[in-house]
Order: structure tokens, then C-alpha cells, then sequence
């Protein structure tokens, strides 16, 4: 539909409000508490507009652009004097109790307010008076509070309660005296707390993280990045400034995280900054002194060519770390660094996914979904952003209900909350333990997971899939069961979640039986499959042997060197396993960032680049390849782990690697090599991408210091390191424009200092970036042929006398090794030897709660503290998984019990 | 002729004017107080570091030779933990002092820098921070701004009311 602004013509779509086609449009018209992922409220004015009945009528209407829908023909002005003066003097308003802080705060530079302060012409302050103030709050470790700065446009409570499900932020008292906090000091409970930093506009809420090593958004080098907390791969912008990374902020992506990023995600980046990070190539003992890299990389090369070296890839590592090793040591002698149990979850998803029918959602889709159900999994810690978008599935029935009676648009969120109440859509969960979205669930079901996974095969059934019939069902069970599979029928687009959370991949097969039979009825069923790492997908479709066949080639003495990349075994395996690794294995050689005890030791390390040092590519558990960019030059030897591969490869003489030099060269290999990856050959503009003959800046045009940060080394400066492997330049010098959006280091347009200015890298508020959204799918359903269902729904759980078995409990901070080097989420990490039993079983081994207990792991003992926990079914246990030196790593695991 | 006369004539005058030569250096040139110098980091009226780490003097500087870290104390000012001025590239323009929100780093009316060796002209904190209000006594940022730090509570600046009671419901 056409609309005029100001008398010019513009075509626009229907159903947006005028605030949002403004913005679409590229024009400047100011707002707060407008949020494109929150929706209007009408709370601040600032986004006032004349609005004119026609070509005639002079006068006009003052109406707020965000609550106004757009109309055929509609005659609006931006530039009207009235409307420019009324946005003038609302924003005077909203600042009479600003404090006098800019330069003092953290949101400086990157801040809204003064972006829209300066957008709107207001420069003096009017207002005689004193200020009001307010006392601030310590809301933990990673948000800061700064009450006085506060505008008061809604958005932080909007978006901790409304939109993440959060209880303790709150806006307290009344009047002018409107307070957003807690009812008292303490730390912010919601795993989303940090989107506060970005979704208020002002320096109220700011990262505290940040703070620790404080620098203006202008005087990072930044690049676009991709998280490396969990499977789902949310994409993130790192910022940099002298040597260290400074910042993690959302980097926009239309299909995976939107506007929002998890507290694991956005601060579980100071492992790069620790001071357990290996900087020198090194080996072990020291010969004579001779740390040099040349000399230790001939070493290694002759001992990769004698042929007798096994690789073993890591999850946490690129495509093309893996893929080099993997040519590196021979396809033979690869082995997949996870746990024999991620291993088999992972396969299943792959296969799941790659061979059967039904489309996995991106979490963008996933959010849109009607009905939901989760069989054994708890979202929040193993899949926190995919949680938040489950949340707003659970809204999407009784939002579309409430939209048919009110007649108003999706977008007016006060109205739409109204008339949906506290009602929520049908959601399910089965799960051995509680879990924040119970909240959300129309009906929960707890037990054991196998127990569980066998209703999962029940409801499957009633679905018509042909699978052997579950039988022994309670009536109860059954009854739900019943109530499910309607409930899923009479959905749209129900989502199926499941993946590795609970340790029992009988999970992941029953929610692919139920979506599978769902599609054979007809329906359009998503299915989402959460998996442990980064890279975990990738690795697997790499491929690889099995970790535990290592040892035993090993043991045979097949091989005498172990190359590992980026891994800390003792994580991968019990530790008598690993221990048993370095005693048979003569050399062992690990690419790998951080001392851990696999450092402690290896007979050479070589120091890779974290994400924030090496350009990479990862594929998240959707199955979408997501390149991450070197946002700095590293210290020291440090180097990504495939070019250390290929310098190895380049002494050995190892020819499937020869001649390759950077990343291009090593991802022409990989695409050459795995014809299925092809695609990532269009995943992001090459090395010798220009525009206008420029690269693209990582420096924002007003970087400060470049003559001055190293002139206390050399007053002559040096000259600025040149990058081969990407079209980006670490300098700020480059093209100024929009760049390709794989290829967008940080959001900043003129006028627009904060991330808000992402509205203008988009096709449409809310939707994907110019030119697309980054990253390729490489999994798509399997359409043709039917489903080949899993057939046995597993047996029954019957605890066995004298033993316990053992399923992982993931936390979100805890449970993933590399965020927990940052102090805030160690922190808030759990108890690691805790072993969790039902009391009655601590009963009847006479275990007095809280004592030590000794279990018996392949003959090796290790000790853990009973503790009673109700949820746990007889003769179940569980222990966190993932802690650092937890004793018990390969989970689940059956094990006896010494009292 | 005349006109050739006559200007060797004034010339010659010159003579006994007053000299505007200085003999520099045993002379020194009186200086305006607005003379745009060497750059020093002052301190508050109560003796405080006066810079906050805001680096805009850093965003201002068009030859980009101003770097520094902000840090914060235990007592909740904002100071650099280093700040460094490399004077072989400052070409004195005074944009910096002219961005600075707490009149903290100001030019001062001395030009008397010269090094033979040009790595000398890289001044630290400790060269640059002197203990003097410099040119603009009295002004003290904490007492504006409304952030806390020790000795000064939220809602004691100036022209502050005393922090809301939340839980009152009184008007
Ligand atoms: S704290 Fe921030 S987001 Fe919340 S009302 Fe105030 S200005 Fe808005
Ligand atoms: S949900 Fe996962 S990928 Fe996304 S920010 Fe959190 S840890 Fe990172
Ligand atoms: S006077 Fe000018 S050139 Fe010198 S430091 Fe200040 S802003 Fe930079
Ligand atoms: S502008 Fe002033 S307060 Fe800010 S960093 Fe520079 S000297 Fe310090
Ligand atoms: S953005 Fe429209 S009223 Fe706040």
C-alpha cells in the first residue's frame, strides 16, 4: 500500500505500524520504548507524527508513529514543525532528572538516548530544579545499576518479565518515583539478564563484564563472530582493545538469535583473556632452551611422517581445524574427540535429521511454532536461547485466539497481553527433573528417562507411526499420551524438541517418531535437536572413529603420537582412560588454547587461537554453517589450529595438504573433499573480496590511539598486520558502507551509535539482513521415501540391586568448560561432586545425606556427596555433568555403590 | 630617490624602538594564558584526578595520539590507569582539551619540548598529571554528576533532591 510522509510517495507493507515503516523506509523518526522484538506500547511519546486526514487538511493530528497502523493512502510528516517540537520537548522532559554522567558511563558512545537526544535537536536543559535520584542496587556480576539515568520507557521489565519469563526485576513505586529493579540487592536470576544492557536505552542497566576492562564501542576492533557456548550457535559481534577482548554483544542474525544472546553466551568470553593461555609454542622436557616454533614444527613433522600419528578432532574446533588434522594424520587415523555418549547423540541427530522427512526449525521458526512438546530436555541450561523462543511459541495459540476477538494488530503488545492473560498454548514437557519452563507446561511428566522416552514411543503410536506397540501403560499414561498426540494434530506447526540433555537417546528417537508420524498425517511439524558443543554437528559430519578405539590402537602399539585439537580429554572420558592415552602414546601434541590437565601433560603444545584469534566455520545443531572472524592479532606463537596442521603438513610432506596456505585454500580442500559441504563455498565473500577496490574495516571510523597505543614500545608505529585469510582489514581504514551482512564486524549507522542502528541493515524491522541472513543450511529434509522409524521403544526402567544409574543434570553456567574461566558464571555455577538420590534409596543404603559416598567407576573409585533429591525415580542418581574436575564425565553411566 | 631615502630613513629609526626580539632562551616569551602548549592532566579543588577515563579527548584527537585505559578506584572514581600522549605527533590543536567533560586535560602556555630523541616525546601519567587545577580553578565533575563515590552519596551533588524512598507511596 502507498503512504505519503511528508508528500512524497512511499510504497510500504500493510499491517506495520508507522514508526516501524519509517524506520523501514531508512528515515530518522525517534523512539524508546518501542522495541521491534517487544513490540508498542506507547509509553514514551517520543515517536509522535502529524498524521492528516487529506491533501487539504493543514492542521493535522499529533498521534504516537508506533501505535498508529498504516492505512492506504495515509498522510503522515516527520518534519511537521508541531511534531518536531513536541519530540523536542518530550525528550526535554524525560531528561529533567538526567544525571550530569556521560562521561562517566558505560553506555556513552553506544547509548540511545543520546543518540535520539541528538536526533530530536533538544541541546539545553530547561528545567531550574533539583533532580530526583535514586539508590542503585548490585544486581550480581553482570549488569550494572545505575537508577538516576533512567527514561522510564518500560523496556527492561518488558523484556526480563514478559518476554524471558524473568520474577525478580520489577518496577516498584509510583509517580516520578518509578523504580526498575529488584525488591532487593542481588543477583538477577534470568540466564538473559545481559540483554538488559542492550534493550535499555539508556546507561540504566550496563555490562558489567565490560567495566572490568572498560572501553567506548568506538575503540574496539570488532568482527563478526559466532558463540561458542552451545550447539544452537548464536551470532555475536567481539570487540577488542589492546591485546584483550573486551566486549561480546548480539550481532543480529533474522533466523538464529534476533536481538537477544544468552548470560553464557555474552559473557563467557574471558577464557581469551586468561592468564592460562598458552602463548609459546612449547615442548616437554624443554630441550635446552629451544622453545623455537621452526624447530619444534620439524619435530612434530617427522613425527607425523613415520605414519605411526592418530589425530583426535574436538567439537569446540572449526570445520577446517578438524578437516586439517584429519588429511593431516590420514581419514584412517582420525578420531572424533567427544565422549563416546555425545558421540552417539550426535550421530542419531545427524542421522535423524539428514535422512528423515521433517524440517528442523531455525529458533527464529522454532519462536513461531503453536504447540510445543519437550521430551527430555531442560532448554535453559543446555539450549538457553532456544528456551526463549520456546517461550514465545507457547503464546503464539492464545495470542492468535485473543488477535481473532480484539481486532488489533500482533504488534500492540499491552493490548495483545491483555486479552491473553496467563494463558498459554499446548506445551508438554517430559523430564526426569523440574525445569524453568515448567512454568509454561499445560501437563509435566517426571521418571526416569527411559520411562519417559517410552510414553514419548506410546504418543508416537497413537500418532500412527508403525512402530512395535508400547505396552504396560498406566491408564493414566495412556490418557496422556492421547491428550498429546490430539493436541499436536490440532496444530499447525507443532514443535518437537529433544537432544542430549537427559543422556538417553531414546529421547531423540520418540520426538522423530512423533514428528515423522506427525508429516505421514499430514501435518507440518518442526523437530529440534539440541546437541553438547559448538561444533558438534560439524565434527560429525566430518566423521571420524570412535574416541574409546584410540586407546586401543594405542594399546596395540599402532600408533606411538597423538595429535589432539583443542581438547581437554579429561573431559571426554573417565580419567583412567585418559591417563591410560598418555601412558601408551610416546608424544603427545596438543593444539589447544588453555593449560588444562591435557596440557599438563603433553609432550608439545602449540598455542591456537580462541575464536577471537582464528577465522573459522562452525555448523550449529540446525545444521547451519556460520563462519566466526579473527577479531585481533594474538600474542606470541598463537595461530589458528589448521594453519598449525597445515605447517606441519607443509615440513611433512604430507600432499593432500601441500601448497595451502590460508583459509580459502584449506575450505576449497574441505568443500573438494566432502562434496555435502559444498554450499560452503557461498557461505561468505572470499580473501580477495572488495568494494569500491576497499576492504572492510573492524576499526569504527573513530577508533582513537593508533599513533599512541604502542608508542611506548617504539614512537615509530609499526605497520598494521594484513589478514589473508578474510576481506576485512584490522585497521580502520576500508569501505564505509554496509558491508555483506557474513561480513558485518558491528552495527553503526549515522546518527545510530547503539546496537538499534541494526534497523537499518534490515530488508524489514525484525527480519533478515540486506542480502540475506548469514550462514547455510546443509541439512535438509529427506522428502522422498517414508520415514524408517525407530522401532523398539526402550524397555523399562528397573533400578538393579546394589547400583545406581547415573544421567547428567547441565547447568548453564557450569557445565560448559571454556565460559566458566569467567569469574561471574563460576560464580554461579553449582556443586560438582554432588551426587543426587532419591531418599528413599539414601535410606535404604544407610547413607546419611551429605556424606561422602564411594562409587565404583570401571574399578576405579571415586567419592561424591549423597545428596537427597526427591525428583530422582528409585535407583536413579545424577551428578552435573560437565563440572571441571568432576570424577564422573561419561554420562549416564551404571555404577555400584559403596556406603 | 626620495621615496628610497625615506625608507632608510625609517629603518634607521628603528633604532630606538623598542626591541620585540626576545632573547630566547635566557629571555622567556610572556605567554597568554590561552596559549596552546604542552598538555598537562590537572587535578580537582579536593586534590582528586580529575580525568574519568571517558576517552572522548582520545575520540577528539584528529592525529589519534591520545591512548589510555579507564579504570575504577575502590571508592568509585573513574581514573586512567595509564594515559599517554605521544607529543612527536600532537599537532596542539586543543580539540581534546575542548571535548573533555572535566576540563581535566588542558594545553598549557609552555612549548618547551624539544628532545633529541623523539621516543623522549612520549609522555605517560606520570608526565603529564600535574598538581594543579590549571586554568580552571574550582570546577569539581563529581560534584555535578550524579554517580556515587566516597564522601559523596547519591543525591549530594548539586541541585540533587535526596534518593527516593521506593517503598513510600507518598506524593
Ligand atoms: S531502566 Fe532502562 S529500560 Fe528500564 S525503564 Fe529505565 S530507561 Fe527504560
Ligand atoms: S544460547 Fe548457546 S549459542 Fe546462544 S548465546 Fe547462549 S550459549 Fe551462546
Ligand atoms: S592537542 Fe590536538 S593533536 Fe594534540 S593531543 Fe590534543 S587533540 Fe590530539
Ligand atoms: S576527555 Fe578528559 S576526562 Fe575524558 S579521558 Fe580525556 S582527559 Fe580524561
Ligand atoms: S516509541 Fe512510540 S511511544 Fe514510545
Amino acid at each position: 500500500m502507498t503512504i505519503y510522509i511528508d508528500n512524497k510517495p512511499y510504497e510500504v507493507k500493510p499491517g506495520k505500524n508507522l514508526l516501524e515503516a519509517c524506520l523501514e523506509l531508512g528515515l530518522n523518526l525517534p523512539y524508546f520504548c518501542w522495541h521491534p522484538a517487544l513490540g508498542s506500547v506507547g509509553a514514551c511519546r517520543q515517536c509522535a507524527v502529524k498524521v492528516f486526514k487529506d491533501e487539504d487538511d493543514k492542521t493535522g493530528r499529533l498521534v504516537m508513529g508506533c501505535m498508529e497502523p498504516v492505512r492506504d493512502n495515509l498522510r503522515l510528516s516527520i518534519e511537521d514543525p508541531g511534531a518536531k517540537t513536541f519530540r523536542e520537548q518530550v525528550i526535554g522532559w524525560l531528561m529533567t532528572n538526567h544525571p550530569h554522567d556521560c562521561a562517566v558511563c558505560d553506555e556513552g558512545g553506544s547509548c540511545h538516548l543520546q543518540d535520539m537526544t541528538v536526533m530530536t535537536g533538544h541541546t539545553y536543559r530547561n528545567y531550574r530544579f533539583s533532580k530526583r535520584t535514586f539508590e542503585n542496587q548490585d544486581l550480581g556480576p553482570f549488569i550494572s545499576h545505575e537508577m538516576n539515568r533512567c527514561i522510564q520507557c518500560y523496556r527492561c521489565v518488558r523484556f526480563y518479565k514478559d518476554h524471558a519469563g524473568g520474577k525478580d526485576l520489577n518496577v516498584f513505586a509510583a509517580h516520578n518515583h518509578v523504580y526498575f529493579g529488584r525488591c532487593e540487592s542481588g543477583t538477577l536470576e534470568s540466564e538473559f539478564s545481559g540483554n538488559l544492557a542492550e534493550v535499555c536505552p539508556t546507561g540504566v542497566f550496563t555490562d558489567k563484564t565490560l567495566h572490568s576492562h572498560y572501553t567506548r564501542k568506538w575503540d574496539m576492533t570488532w568482527a563478526p563472530s559466532v558463540c561458542q557456548g552451545c550447539s544452537l550457535g548464536c551470532n555475536t559481534s567481539a570487540g577488542e582493545r589492546y591485546g584483550s577482548l573486551r566486549q561480546i554483544t548480539n550481532r543480529y542474525n533474522g533466523e538464529v538469535n534476533g536481538y537477544f544472546l544468552c548470560d553464557r553466551g555474552r559473557y563467557g568470553y574471558e577464557f581469551v583473556n586468561s592468564d592460562q593461555r598458552i602463548l609459546q609454542a612449547a615442548m616437554r622436557p624443554h630441550s635446552n632452551g629451544t622453545t623455537n616454533k621452526d624447530h619444534i614444527l620439524d619435530l612434530v613433522a617427522q613425527k607425523v611422517k613415520n605414519g605411526r600419528t592418530i589425530g583426535i578432532g574436538s567439537p569446540r574446533a572449526s570445520l577446517e581445524s578438524n578437516y586439517a588434522l584429519k588429511l593431516l594424520v590420514g581419514e584412517d587415523n582420525f578420531y572424533l574427540g567427544m565422549s563416546d555418549t555425545d558421540h552417539d547423540h550426535t550421530s542419531i541427530a545427524l542421522k535423524i535429521l539428514r535422512d528423515g522427512p521433517v524440517r528442523t526449525p531455525s529458533m527464529q521458526e522454532a519462536a513461531q511454532a503453536d504447540a510445543v512438546f519437550i521430551l527430555g530436555e531442560d532448554l535453559t541450561n543446555t539450549a538457553p536461547m532456544l528456551a526463549l523462543a520456546v517461550r514465545q511459541a507457547a503464546q503464539r495459540k492464545p495470542e492468535a485466539d485473543a488477535l481473532g476477538q480484539i481486532h488489533v494488530a500482533a504488534w500492540q503488545d499491552a493490548a495483545v497481553r491483555e486479552a491473553v492473560q496467563d494463558k498459554h498454548g499446548p506445551f508438554y514437557i517430559f523430564h526426569t527433573v523440574p525445569t524453568k519452563l515448567d512454568e509454561l507446561a499445560e501437563d509435566i511428566r517426571r521418571g526416569a528417562p527411559e520411562q519417559l522416552a517410552r510414553l514419548g514411543f506410546a504418543v508416537a503410536q497413537m500418532l500412527g507411526a508403525d512402530i512395535v506397540p508400547v505396552t504396560g501403560l498406566s491408564q493414566e499414561d495412556a490418557a496422556l499420551a492421547e491428550k498429546i498426540a490430539a493436541a499436536l494434530m490440532a496444530a499447525e506447526h507443532p514443535l518437537i524438541v529433544s537432544g542430549y540433555g537427559s543422556g538417553c537417546d531414546h529421547m531423540m528417537k520418540a520426538a522423530a517418531n512423533i514428528a515423522w508420524a506427525l508429516q505421514q498425517k499430514g501435518r507440518n511439524p518442526l523437530l529440534s535437536i539440541t546437541l553438547p558443543e559448538v561444533n558438534s554437528m560439524g565434527l560429525e559430519i566430518i566423521g571420524g572413529h570412535r574416541l574409546d578405539t584410540a586407546l586401543d590402537v594405542l594399546r596395540q602399539g599402532d600408533a606411538d603420537t597423538v595429535i589432539v585439537l583443542e581438547n581437554d580429554l579429561y573431559r571426554r572420558a573417565d580419567p583412567h582412560i585418559i591417563d591410560e592415552i598418555f601412558l601408551h602414546a610416546q608424544d603427545v601434541i596438543l593444539i589447544d588454547h588453555l593449560y588444562n590437565r591435557t596440557a599438563e601433560k603433553a609432550t608439545v603444545l602449540l598455542p591456537a587461537g580462541t575464536f577471537a584469534e582464528a577465522d573459522g566455520t562452525v555448523v550449529n545443531n540446525e545444521g547451519r554453517a556460520q563462519r566466526f572472524y579473527q577479531v585481533f592479532v594474538p600474542k606470541g606463537d598463537i595461530q589458528e589450529s589448521w594453519r598449525w596442521c597445515l605447517q606441519i603438513a607443509e615440513k611433512a610432506q604430507i600432499p593432500a595438504l601441500q601448497g595451502l596456505r590460508n583459509l580459502d585454500d584449506i575450505d576449497l580442500a574441505l568443500t573438494n573433499g566432502m562434496p555435502s559441504l559444498a554450499a560452503l563455498q557461498q557461505l561468505a565473500p572470499h580473501a580477495g573480496f572488495r568494494i569500491n577496490g576497499q576492504r572492510i574495516p573492524r576499526e569504527p571510523h573513530r577508533y582513537s590511539g593508533r599513533t599512541a597505543i604502542l608508542a611506548n614500545e617504539n614512537v615509530s608505529e609499526p605497520k598494521p598486520a594484513e589478514d589473508v585469510d578474510t576481506p576485512l582489514s584490522f585497521t580502520m581504514e576500508g569501505y564505509r558502507g554496509e558491508p555483506p551482512s557474513p561480513l558485518i564486524p558491528f552495527f553503526w549507522s549515522p546518527g545510530w551509535n547503539s546496537v538499534q542502528s541494526v534497523n537499518k541493515y534490515q530488508q524489514e524491522i525484525g527480519g533478515h539482513l540486506h542480502g540475506g541472513d548469514p550462514g547455510i543450511r546443509l541439512l535438509e529434509p529427506h522428502l522422498n521415501g517414508g520415514p524408517h522409524y525407530f522401532h523398539e521403544a526402550p524397555d523399562t526402567f528397573v533400578p538393579i540391586p546394589g547400583h545406581v544409574h547415573i544421567m547428567p543434570l547441565y547447568h548453564i553456567y557450569g557445565s560448559e568448560e571454556l565460559s566458566m574461566y569467567t569469574s561471574g558464571i563460576a560464580q554461579q555455577a553449582g556443586e560438582f561432586c554432588c551426587l543426587y538420590l532419591n531418599p528413599e534409596d539414601l535410606a535404604q543404603w544407610n547413607i546419611t545425606p551429605g556424606n561422602w559416598v564411594t562409587i565404583d567407576l570401571d574399578h576405579h573409585a571415586c567419592r561424591l556427596v549423597a545428596t537427597p533429591n526427591h525428583w530422582m525415580p528409585r535407583g536413579l542418581g545424577a551428578v552435573s555433568a560437565g563440572m571441571p574436575h568432576s570424577p564422573v564425565v561419561d554420562l549416564p553411566v551404571c555404577v555400584k555403590l559403596q556406603a | 630617490m626620495f621615496s628610497l631615502l625615506r625608507s632608510m630613513w625609517l629603518v634607521f629609526l628603528h633604532t630606538f624602538h623598542k626591541r620585540e626580539t626576545y632573547q630566547y632562551p635566557e629571555e622567556k616569551a610572556p605567554l597568554p594564558a590561552r596559549w596552546r602548549g604542552r598538555i598537562a592532566l590537572t587535578r580537582d579543588p579536593d586534590g582528586g584526578e580529575r580525568c574519568v577515563g571517558c576517552y572522548l579527548c582520545a575520540a577528539a584527537c584528529p592525529v589519534d595520539c591520545i591512548s589510555l585505559q579507564a579504570t575504577e578506584a575502590p571508592d568509585g572514581r573513574r581514573y586512567p590507569s595509564f594515559f599517554r600522549i605521544n607529543f612527536s605527533r600532537c599537532i596542539f590543536c586543543g580539540f581534546c582539551e575542548e571535548a573533555c567533560p572535566t576540563y581535566a586535560i588542558q594545553l598549557l602556555p609552555d612549548f618547551e619540548m624539544a628532545e633529541y630523541d623523539r621516543q623522549n616525546l612520549v609522555y605517560e601519567k606520570e608526565d603529564l598529571l600535574i598538581n594543579s587545577e590549571g586554568k580552571y580553578p574550582g570546577y569539581n565533575y563529581y560534584r555535578v554528576a550524579g554517580m556515587a563515590i566516597a564522601g559523596k552519596d547519591k543525591g549530594e551533588a548539586q541541585h540533587e533532591e535526596p534518593p527516593v524512598d521506593v517503598r513510600s507511596l507518598l506524593p
